[in-house]
Order: structure tokens, then sequence, then C-alpha cells
């Protein structure tokens, strides 16, 4: 024992226990592209668990605004301060973070272009970019559009988020507020419905008078009676939605007139526009992507069918039957992160175990929820029969009560998982 | 100079060098709720700490309906005995 080299000795005497295992294997670099829920929690994990990984995070944003609770901004709820968070804490756990944008992988030379000049070398690389929203597949709904009709689906810098509650703050009472939702799949599945359940909880105290029209371009939705009981209890006829055999779909917007043309030609004049259009795998991910535009993955490694070394996890691949969640990009990068750890290291992969709960607000004091435990069978990833669900129908103050506080630690307690 | 419990804890620190199934990646999945490390997170209480044999107690009853709960019964039907034994005792054993 006392022949160990005095180097190795040093190294794991060190605070970061460093790189006694990584030198032996040459390098043990993971390079983490996006740093949302999948990425920060991916890059948090690593540290903490493997601190022999030396982590760099790659993300454009100097802060991280979530989607979740973006709805609660919406109703007045919650200021976008409180849903902002910085990477000083994931700086702290040793990750090096890198705020540029990712170019192109090259899973050949194992190597991350960044738009700033420099070239990222790695052994695995861990991609979480979450989505990209397809201009134009909606007639007239590009860029430009969206300042005037926000999709407020891609957190950014938050400027979405303000310019859709600013129009709602804005609009007379009387006015009519037109969302168009897509079909699946799309990020967040329940998140349009907690989302026309926040503004009508906004528009019932501030604008009573007002109308929601949610054009659907599919016949059903995620924890749909659930919704509709809290609609109907706490909204009474605020709220239409249509599906799409009833003409839900939207297919055309005229931003300079506020119109959304749906399917069948009926023209929507609305007063303000949440407008969700079609997504696919973010750009960086593109290249991998099935033509549906979604990356196949490996369902216990999440290595990209098309990119060995390369692991998608969060909104950017084929989880489905998994939904498009912060809580399976979480779940799922860890899942990705030990995979490529053990790989790493010639081991196998450890069995997975993935899991999910999405809350839902659907007024003051009152939320449900979704839960799903899946794990990988013969025909890939398929969910735990009889565990998971959602929350009971019926009259149950207690158990919406309960679960809007729940959800409310849900969102302190996974943001602390990933940036704390 | 390295002094000699300075050199125990490295070779520590070298023998604890992590294998992937060093805690069960099962219990990952309740930090979403429980707050990191199963610390506790508002209203939803902490799990660091607590007798095991407790622990998964409360968790067969969650999976048998014998327990109330807004959601923990949907949960715990999610995972193996097995599991649910090697969460508790990786929860019990911190802090
Ligand atoms: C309104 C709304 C409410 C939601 N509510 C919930 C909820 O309550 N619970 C829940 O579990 N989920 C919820 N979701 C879903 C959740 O937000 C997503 O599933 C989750 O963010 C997916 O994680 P991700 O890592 O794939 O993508 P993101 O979290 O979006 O992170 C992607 C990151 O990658 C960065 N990036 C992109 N391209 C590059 C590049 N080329 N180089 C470097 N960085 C790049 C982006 O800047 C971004 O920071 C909600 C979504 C919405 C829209
Ligand atoms: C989606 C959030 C969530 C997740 C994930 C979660 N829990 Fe819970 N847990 C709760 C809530 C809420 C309660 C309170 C009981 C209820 O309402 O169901 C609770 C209660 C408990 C209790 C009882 C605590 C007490 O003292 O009464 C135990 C034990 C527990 N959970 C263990 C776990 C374990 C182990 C996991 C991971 C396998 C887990 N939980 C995952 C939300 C969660």
């Amino acid at each position: 024992m006392t022949t160990l080299p005095r180097r190795a000795v040093l190294a794991a005497a060190g605070a970061l226990a460093l790189p006694a295992i990584a030198r032996a294997q040459g390098a043990a670099r993971l390079v983490v592209v996006g740093g949302g829920f999948g990425g920060a929690s991916a890059a948090s994990f690593a540290r903490r668990r493997f601190p022999w990984l030396d982590v760099t995070l790659v993300e454009p944003q100097r802060a991280f605004v979530t989607c979740p609770y973006g709805n609660l901004v919406l109703a007045g709820e919650r200021r976008i301060e409180q849903i902002t968070h910085s990477y000083e804490g994931l700086r702290a756990r040793g990750v090096r973070v890198v705020h540029d944008r990712a170019l192109a992988v090259d899973p050949a030379a194992r190597t991350v272009r960044l738009a700033g000049g420099d070239t990222l070398s790695y052994d695995r690389v861990i991609l979480s970019p979450g989505i990209a929203l397809r201009w134009g597949a909606i007639q007239g709904y590009d860029e430009a559009a969206a300042a005037r009709m926000p999709h407020a689906w891609l957190p950014g810098d938050g400027t979405q988020t303000r310019t859709l509650r600013r129009m709602l703050e804005e609009m007379p009472d009387g006015g009519v507020v037109g969302i168009a939702i897509p079909d699946n799949p799309f990020r967040c599945p329940p998140g349009p419905y907690e989302r026309i359940s926040m503004i009508a909880h906004y528009l019932k105290r501030h604008k009573p008078r007002s109308k929601i029209l949610a054009l659907d371009a599919k016949e059903g939705f995620s924890k749909q009676p659930l919704f509709q009981d809290g609609w109907r209890a706490l909204y009474g006829e605020m709220i239409e939605w249509v599906p799409a055999s009833r003409d839900g779909k939207v297919t055309r917007v005229d931003p300079a007139g506020m119109v959304l043309e749906t399917e069948f030609g009926t023209r929507h004049r609305v007063a303000v526009a949440n407008v969700i259009p079609p997504q696919r795998a973010a750009d960086i991910a593109a290249p991998f992507a099935a033509a549906n535009g979604w990356v196949d993955v490996d369902p216990t490694t999440f290595e990209a069918r098309l990119a060995p070394g390369v692991h998608v996890v969060g909104d950017a691949n084929n989880g489905a039957p998994m939904p498009k969640s912060g809580y399976v990009a979480n779940s799922t990068a860890k899942q990705a992160v030990a995979s490529a750890a053990a790989l790493l290291r010639g081991e196998a992969p450890p069995e997975p175990v993935y899991f999910n709960t999405c809350y839902s607000h659907v007024g003051q004091d009152y939320a449900i929820s979704v839960v799903g435990v899946f794990r990988v069978g013969p025909r890939g990833i398929a969910e735990v029969p009889g565990a998971g669900g959602v929350s009971p129908r019926g009259d149950l103050p207690e158990q919406r009560r309960l679960e809007a506080l729940h959800a409310d630690s849900w969102y302190d307690s996974i943001t602390r998982d990933m940036f704390a | 100079m390295l002094k000699p419990p300075l050199l125990g804890f490295a070779f520590a620190a070298l023998a604890a060098l992590p294998s992937a199934a060093q805690a069960p990646l099962a219990a990952e999945g309740c930090l979403g709720c429980h707050g990191p490390r199963g610390g506790g997170q508002g209203g939803i209480a902490a799990l660091a700490g607590r007798d095991a044999d407790e622990l998964a107690a409360i968790m067969r009853a969650f999976r048998a309906n014998e327990r109330p709960g807004t959601i923990m019964g949907r949960i715990a039907r999610g995972y193996t005995d097995a599991e649910i034994a090697a969460v508790a005792a990786h929860f019990a054993a911190l802090r």
C-alpha cells in the first residue's frame, strides 16, 4: 500500500478525489450539452455520483428559466425571477460551465464544436437540448408571428412568457383568449391544460366576462376528466375546449388580424393568441433524429441509435410511452450518466427504473397529478402495470389542496436536485 | 506532507471509488419530491436517517393501500420488495 504512487495519493486526497481512474484510463471526459432539466440533472448527478468524471456543461443562457411554473407566472402567482436558476451551484459542484452554443457533434471524432470557436473532446457526450418549434407547420406561424402570438413553450430568457403575461394584463374584460394546441407527441402533455386553467384563474379574478377558446389538434388529452371536472367547478362556462373532430385543429394564423384559422376554414378572431406549434428535437440533436423528428435511443443507455457514444435524454428523444416531462428528463439523465460511467469502465449499464410525476395546478389550492413508473421490457420501455395513474376523481378538496402544496415542494425539490 | 489520518482517508477514498451499483438508482426517483439526499422539502417528509425497517414498512403499506396518501400508493406500487429494501437501507444510512 505504501508503494502507491504519490501522485495518485495526492489526487485521491484532493477535494475532488479526482483522476485516479480517469488518468488510468487516459481520460474520462463527460460533455453535457444543454443546461435544462436533463442537462443540469446529468451534470449535477455525474459530479455527485462519479467524482472521477470530468464534467463540462455547454449552455448559452446565463441563467435557466423553467417551463414548469411558467403557467403560474401567467396567472400572476409567481414572478419570472422565482423560476430562474443560476449555474453557480453546478460550478460549486465542480462542473465546468461554458456559456456557448454547441453547433455540431462529431460522433466519430468524439468532439463538440462550439459557436464561439472552441472544440471540446469527450469520451461520452450527453445531449439534452430540448425541442425546436416547427416554424411554418401552422401556416403563417414563424418567429415574427411569435412576437404577436407568443408560444411561451421554450424557456429561453423568459421573454415569451413575459410577453404573453403582458398581453393578458392589457386585454380588456370580455376578450377571448385563443390557445392553439398541437397533436402528440409534444413537450409536456398536460402543460396546455394547466395553462388554460391558470389563465382562467387570472381572468376569473380580474376579467370575469372573458372567455378562453382552446383549439386542439387532438381528440383527448392528459388527465382530461380531472381537468374538465375542475374547469366546471371553478370556472363555469369560461372555457371552451374544441377537439379536432369539431374543427379544433389550427392550420393557419394571421398575426396582423389576430386570427386563428382551423382545418375546416373557421376563422376565430381573438384578443390574445397563444400558439403552441408542433415540435421536433432541437437542432443539435436533429442529425441523429428519425424521420418523425425525434431521436431513437437505446432504452437502457439512451445512446442514440445513429450515434454511438452520444446519449440523448429529455424531450429530444422518442421516449414514448414516457411523456416529455421535466421529471422524465431528470430520471433518464441519471440513468444515461450511470450507463456512460459504467461503459467507460467496461462494466454493464445498471438496470433502469424510470420515474415520472407531473403535477398540474387547476386553480387556487387545487392541483392534480399523474404518476408513471417505467421499466425496460422485451419490447422496450413500458409502464409498470398496476402502478402510477392519475389523482382520484370526485369532490375531494383536501386531496386537491394537498397536491397544490406538494406541487410547490416538487418544484423546489427538483430544481435543487438540478442546480443546488 | 501527508499525515497518517489523511493517508487513511486517501486509501478509503480509493477503495470506495464508486461502482455503478453504489446506491440504488431507484432512490434517485424519490429526490425530486423528498429533497436532495432525501432531507425533506416543504410539506414532504424527510427520509434520510430514518429506520430502514420503518421506511420499508411504510412503503409496503402504501403499496397495499393500507396507508392514506395523495400519491405515495401510486408510486410505491411501481417498486419491487428488493428495491424498497435497498432504497430504505440507502436513506437510513444517510446523515
Ligand atoms: C408550460 C410548461 C409547463 C411544464 N410543466 C412541467 C411540470 O410541471 N412538470 C414536468 O415534469 N415538466 C413540465 N414541463 C416540461 C419540461 O419543461 C420539459 O419536459 C423539460 O424542460 C425537458 O428537459 P430538456 O432537458 O429536454 O429541455 P430543456 O429543459 O428545455 O433544456 C434544454 C436546454 O438546452 C439548451 N440548448 C439547446 N440547444 C443547445 C445547443 N445547441 N448548445 C447548448 N445548449 C443548447 C437550451 O438553452 C436549454 O437551456 C412543462 C413544459 C411547459 C412548456
Ligand atoms: C411526486 C412526489 C413524490 C415522490 C417522487 C416520492 N414521494 Fe414519498 N411522499 C410524497 C408525499 C406527497 C407524501 C405524503 C403522503 C401522500 O400524500 O401520499 C410522501 C410520503 C412518503 C413517506 C411517508 C413519510 C411519513 O413520515 O409519513 C415515505 C416513507 C415516502 N414518501 C417514501 C418515498 C420513497 C422511498 C420514494 C422513492 C421511491 C418516494 N417517497 C417518492 C411525495 C413523493
